[in-house]
């Protein structure tokens, strides 16, 4: 019917001739289609359930002034009807341009941009500098690929662990510090520290995944191009820059896209880093979480509305990216 | 291993002393400084990337909860207690068989519902076909804040709140998307070849699927899973919320219980990290060679 054959031959809905009417391409449609929608029902009813509902839901809570004082709730034996009411966009107004809107959303916005960008930059450039590292011919490399993934073999709540046991006051990384007569920061306490310690332990979580990648993408690269490009007289630098670079363009583009939504989203090393101590280090999504259950009364609505914000933010952002790729004549690899 | 380190510094020393002045290198031949640089950097990457976790398995040795400040200590007193502790003491298997159930439930759910579509948005092209594959990409990348109010909401409304169940059914609703992406990109890389060849045979599209593309596509399908599963035994903010009950935690929340506002019996939480670090990790290393090629190289050309 459809499978294979419809790509093999290279046909689309626009080579069919004369489009006949509503009710015939309803039933042609369903004809030939009807396999591969079958097919996808499953995973449609689920997204449907899990996903759109919920989505909807979540909606129209933001509409409202939803807490944890007014919607349904049991205690004990007394179901408490919820009372909440719709209030229009003043959610999304409030946290736009409301009062205080600078201490609640704009500055948390602008930390989770520079928190975004630094971490992907780190993640990608020493990601990207072990992988050349380890594409030569050296002794040991398998060795050290082993010991390098080893922060992304070991699940993250557990390592943000050992780095706030380093991290602590008296911990290893200060005491180190102090034998080198160095200035110990407070890393837990101080805002700026806090900032810094939580792009340190996602770095430090995140390069694994892109020194891999990129390694796979550096040994798909053709070799007679670097013997071409020798022939012709490159140095090592323009070999990078001409041969390895654009060699690397289609994985690059994925992964960066991928360490774009992973990072904005990284809610387990800031959350358990810093449970609620740190109010100013908190990223966008750690925030919502914050104000929707990590404290009383909780207010759902505003949460909500932060997520809605969140999601928007990253479906405009991946939209232009995907954009900017097709105008350089790239596909995204996911 | 440091031995291969040393002996390769040995034969790079003897490796470029042949080569007369001015006679320009092999191909793939590098100077002995640049060898030892890059072993250098690499070694030091290396430690970056170990001492934590190593760190972590040095202080569960402590049998202190403050151990952690005075590392130097340890050395004296070290002792296995705290595993002993961990292992008979507290909820550990309890929280072992709450991961397990909601990491695995997730997983063959995953997996199951996914296959089909993987395989229906790789081989064929139907109306709509765009506009799905945009979902999927725009589901996977949901924020835990975007889920978690309703979520909660609608859990509490039917009772599923500190329920396994529940907390599955909030994983999937990323693990499934994800999953028929990642299958998707790897029943790309099997031939159109077999499917035709199948449908000249007189097998129907759900035929060749069952019974030619799906033995094939194995390794594609243990990809799917073990994300599936790492993700769900992982993930912190829906865990830590929807489970009340200390005895449901998943290893996630378990680990957190151990500081408390009041008590921080850290010697007991790092033994338990490492516990839980072992098997993970080392099930991490058997597959992460196919979860690489999963994640990238997949789905090739949307």
């Amino acid at each position: 019917m459809t499978v294979a054959i419809d790509r093999a031959t290279g046909k689309r809905l626009g080579d069919r001739g004369p489009w006949p009417g509503p009710v015939q391409r309803l039933r042609r449609s369903y004809q030939k289609y009807w396999y591969a929608y079958a097919m996808i029902a499953p995973v449609v009813l689920v997204l449907g359930v899990l996903v759109l509902y919920p989505l909807a839901y979540g909606f129209y809570l933001t509409l409202t002034d939803a807490n944890s004082l007014n919607t349904a709730r049991t205690i004990g034996v007394n179901e408490i009807e919820a009372t909440y009411k719709f209030i229009g966009f003043d959610n999304y107004a409030d946290i736009l341009w409301g009062e205080t809107a600078y201490d609640r959303f704009w500055s948390h916005f602008i930390w989770t941009i520079v928190w975004t960008a630094a971490c992907v930059a780190l993640h990608y450039t020493i990601g990207l500098g072990l992988a050349l590292l380890l594409n030569q011919k050296l002794r040991g490399r398998t060795f050290y690929r082993l010991i390098l993934v080893l922060p992304w073999a070991v699940p993250t709540f557990v390592t943000v662990f050992g780095w706030r046991f380093m991290l602590a006051d008296g911990g290893i990384l200060n005491s180190g510090l102090e034998a080198l007569h160095l200035p110990t920061p407070q890393w837990l306490e101080d805002t700026f520290w806090q900032r810094f310690a939580a792009i340190m332990v996602n770095t430090w979580c995140g390069v694994p995944f892109m020194m891999v990648s990129l390694l796979g993408g550096l040994q798909s690269i053709d070799s007679t191009l670097y013997e071409a490009a020798e022939m012709d007289g490159a140095n090592a630098w323009q070999r990078f820059r001409y041969v390895t670079l654009p060699g690397l363009r289609s994985v690059s583009s994925t992964v960066v896209l991928l360490g774009v939504i992973w990072t904005f989203n990284q809610f387990a090393v800031i959350f358990l880093l810093f449970g609620n101590t740190a109010p100013d280090a908190q990223i966008l999504v750690t925030w919502a979480y914050y104000l929707g259950f990590g404290q009383q009364p909780r207010d759902f609505a505003q949460s909500a509305a932060y997520g809605i914000l969140l999601l928007a933010i990253l479906i405009v952002f991946t939209s232009f990216y995907r954009r900017w790729l097709n105008r350089n004549e790239q596909q995204l690899a996911i | 291993m440091s031995t291969t380190t040393v002996q390769k510094s040995a034969t790079a020393d003897q490796a470029p002393a042949p080569a007369a002045p001015g006679r320009t290198r092999r191909r793939g031949e590098r100077s002995l400084l640049g060898t030892l640089t890059s072993h250098g950097i690499l070694t030091v990457a290396s430690l970056i990337a170990l001492f934590p976790i190593a760190w972590l398995v040095f202080l569960s040795l402590g049998p202190d909860k403050d151990d952690y400040l005075h590392p130097e200590r340890i050395w004296s007193k070290m002792t296995f207690d705290n595993y002993s502790f961990v292992l008979q003491e507290t909820n550990f298997f309890d929280w072992l068989k709450s991961s397990l159930v909601v990491s695995l439930g997730t997983t063959v759910i995953g997996v199951l519902i996914a296959a089909t579509t993987g395989y229906a948005v790789s081989r064929m092209r139907f109306p709509g076909y765009k506009k799905f594959m945009w979902v999927l990409l725009v589901t996977q990348m949901f924020p835990v804040a975007v889920l978690m109010v309703p979520m909660y909401q609608i859990l509490s409304e039917l009772q599923l709140i500190d329920t396994y169940l529940g907390l599955i059914l909030v994983y999937c609703s990323t693990a499934v998307p994800y999953c028929a992406w990642l299958m998707k990109g790897y029943f790309d890389t099997i031939p159109f070849e077999i499917d035709e060849a199948g449908r000249v045979d007189g097998l129907s599209p759900f035929g060749t699927f069952l019974r030619l593309i799906l033995p094939l596509a194995r390794p594609g399908l243990a990809v799917a899973a073990f994300y599936s599963f790492i993700t769900a035994f992982g993930e912190v903010a829906f865990a830590t919320t929807f489970l009340l009950d200390d005895e449901k935690y998943t290893f996630a929340v378990g680990l957190q219980s151990f500081v408390s506002e009041h008590d921080a019996q850290r010697n007991l939480m790092a033994a338990t990290a490492v516990l839980i670090a072992i098997p993970v990790s080392a099930f991490f290393y058997l597959v992460q060679k196919n979860l690489v090629t999963g994640l990238t190289a997949g789905g090739t050309k949307g």
